[in-house]
């Protein structure tokens, strides 16, 4: 009995270690792949510099951002404030760094709503066909015809300004470019004999689309997703500035370009960090998504 | 040709059908009550305000309400506002989707007409100076937010110099800021996109053997090159413009320009949730009929689609 569990042990590590090796493989040939676009790396350097400012933000600012200092009502920069002060005194370093929470949690999160949503829909519309695919695809083409920026208007006047509202809403509404590229690399992906394999050794739909369909077309996916982060920021800074975002006064860039906009006549420096702020940042996420279409995606380079 | 012409508009009426629904839905279950908002703070009875509900219809069941409004909608009837009474509906939109239409097809103009040359010069220099200067600046334009532009541009021209109002389109003056902070934008894309798809033609074979066989070099870039590579820009922009006019809300809102992208917000502040409908379904039917227009002049322009 030992015997016969040391072999299958045996045998399930060595498979296991061919699997780690396999992926470690590949693993470096896209990150080598990836690094030979230089912007790519700055990109990643910036993100990562950003991470370090919105975990450590209470570490890092150097005032609470929602300290109200009114004999500083509109001051320029000084030793003491790099970027000056807003319209009611708060610092605007400070709030620049705690900003950075929210377009990192908008960015990513409604990422990730829309990349589940997306790629099961897709899968699911591609791997049975038929009528789900017709139902879905229509949900799709409705999706994708939808005005974007006035579908997440009324659907944040409706449901209320609030940092949750904004991840879901985004989420919930930029999905639908996933589904359809994913459907499409599964109509193709379905024939292929490693799927007969699978099904011949008793694997059941969920477990073929999950384990074996989905994993293979996740390399587009990932380049979509991460040139996507960068709209989803401008998308949230435009909800914000319009005061159907992230409600006040929390720090977001997008309500702080707003204040700047109320006071542009008599305080115009309050305006400009913010738009810098997410220029450096979609510009980053999109320099990031242009390294990896190149290193995952070989066909598409230029 | 034709029966894909007919599944296409099958499909298109389709997804309207589909969006009036969802917007409906929405619609319901946005919070406020519109009689209520109508009345302010004059003091009414109950009973008044049944009358006020039954008057606009407001009483009925939702697929009642949906029914009636879809078939008026269909009649080209958008009924007039239960909040701003006075001025119908369909008025209020065509007024504003002017102004719209005339701020975007002159940022139209300027961005193709500077992006498309920028592009193609960019691809045919590549590797040149002219080609890293472009791409830094359009893949940095691609990432500023177009109405942090807008504000920029009215601390520098309005309030420093003092050159061009920071709103209004009450003269030619206050057209300027919008239409190129819109133009800026659009430009940055499509100078991107058309460098892209010009390299992408570049490396083709028949590029080779028009060189080979002895073409001056100007007509193998113009009549071989750039005719091919404006194939898929041609497509770009035409979902683009589907999708322009949604793009503007807030730049509208910064220049206080009176277009349907500030007749939207507006709307969607005051709870005046017919205009909102509106504008949805009319953005929507833009959308779908531009994209089966966009693949029709694909078609048109592209033989090997034609063939397919």
């Amino acid at each position: 009995m030992s015997d016969q569990a040391l072999t299958s042990s045996r045998v399930v590590s060595l498979e296991a270690i061919a699997e780690q090796q396999s992926r470690g493989t590949e693993r470096r040939r896209i990150w080598r792949r990836f690094k030979r676009y230089r912007p790519a790396l700055v990109g990643l350097c910036v993100i990562g510099l950003l991470f370090i400012l919105a975990v450590f933000a209470p570490l890092i600012a150097p005032y609470p951002p929602e300290e109200i200092n009114t004999p500083l009502r509109g001051a320029g920069p000084s030793a003491d404030h790099w970027l000056g002060n807003d319209d009611i005194g708060r610092d605007i370093l400070s709030r620049i760094i705690y900003g950075s929470r929210i377009a990192l949690i908008v960015g990513l999160g409604a990422t990730a709503i829309a990349v589940t949503i997306g790629v099961t829909v897709g899968a699911t519309a591609g791997y049975f066909g038929g009528r789900v695919d017709f139902l879905l695809s229509r949900l799709v083409d409705t999706l994708m015809s939808f005005p974007l920026l006035a579908l997440l208007l009324t659907l944040s006047a409706v449901f209320g300004p609030s940092l949750r509202n904004v991840v879901v809403v985004i989420g919930l509404t930029v999905w639908a470019s996933y589904a359809r590229l994913v459907r499409a690399e599964v109509l193709s992906l379905r024939e292929r004999d490693f799927i007969l394999a699978a099904r011949a050794s008793g694997a059941d739909d969920r477990r073929i689309i999950f384990r074996h369909i989905v994993p293979n077309a996740l390399g587009p996916v990932i380049v979509i997703a991460s040139l996507a982060i960068g709209s989803i920021i401008i998308l949230e800074s435009a909800l914000s500035f319009l005061g159907l975002g992230v409600s006040r006064p929390t720090a977001s860039w997008g309500t702080m370009l707003s204040d700047g906009r109320e006071f542009i006549r008599n305080y115009p420096h309050i305006a400009i960090a913010p738009g810098i702020a997410i220029t450096i940042t979609v510009l980053s996420f999109n320099l990031i998504g242009d390294g990896l279409r190149d290193a995952l995606d070989p066909r598409q380079r230029e | 040709m034709l029966s894909y012409l007919i599944q296409r508009l099958a499909q298109g009426i389709l997804v309207i059908f589909l969006v009036s629904l969802l917007t409906f839905i929405v619609m319901q279950l946005a919070p406020g009550d519109p009689v209520r908002l109508l009345v302010g703070q004059a003091y009414v009875t109950p009973e008044q305000l049944e009358a006020i509900r039954a008057k606009w219809g407001l009483d009925d069941p939702w697929y009642i309400q949906y029914w009636t409004w879809v078939s008026n909608l269909a009649r080209g009837d958008l009924g007039t506002s239960i909040i701003r009474q006075g001025v119908p509906i369909s008025e209020m939109v065509a007024d504003a989707a002017g102004m719209t239409l005339r701020l975007n097809v002159l940022s139209f103009i300027i961005a193709t007409s500077v992006a498309i040359p920028v592009g193609v010069l960019a691809a045919i220099k590549r590797y040149s100076w002219f080609d890293y200067a472009s791409m830094l600046g359009s893949t940095i334009g691609v990432a500023v937010p177009n109405y942090w532009i807008g504000l920029m541009a009215i601390v520098v021209f309005s309030v420093n110099l003092g050159w061009l109002p920071p709103y209004g389109a009450d003269s030619w003056k206050g057209y300027i800021l919008p239409v190129l902070v819109l133009a800026f934008e659009e430009m940055a894309a499509l100078a991107r996109l058309t460098r892209g798809a010009t390299i992408e033609v570049m490396s083709q074979d028949f590029v080779t053997t028009s060189r080979a066989k002895g073409l001056a070099e100007r007509v193998v870039i113009f009549r071989h090159i750039v005719r091919n590579a404006l194939l898929p820009v041609i497509t770009i922009i035409g979902y683009r413009i589907a999708f322009i006019l949604s793009g503007t809300i807030v730049v509208e809102t910064v220049f206080a320009w009176p277009g349907l992208g500030r007749l939207f917000f507006n709307s969607i502040q005051a709870h005046d949730f017919q205009v909102v409908q509106a504008i949805v379904i009319l953005l929507t039917v833009i959308v779908v009929v531009m994209n089966i227009l966009t693949d029709l002049t694909y078609a048109f322009i592209d033989p090997r689609v034609r063939v397919k």
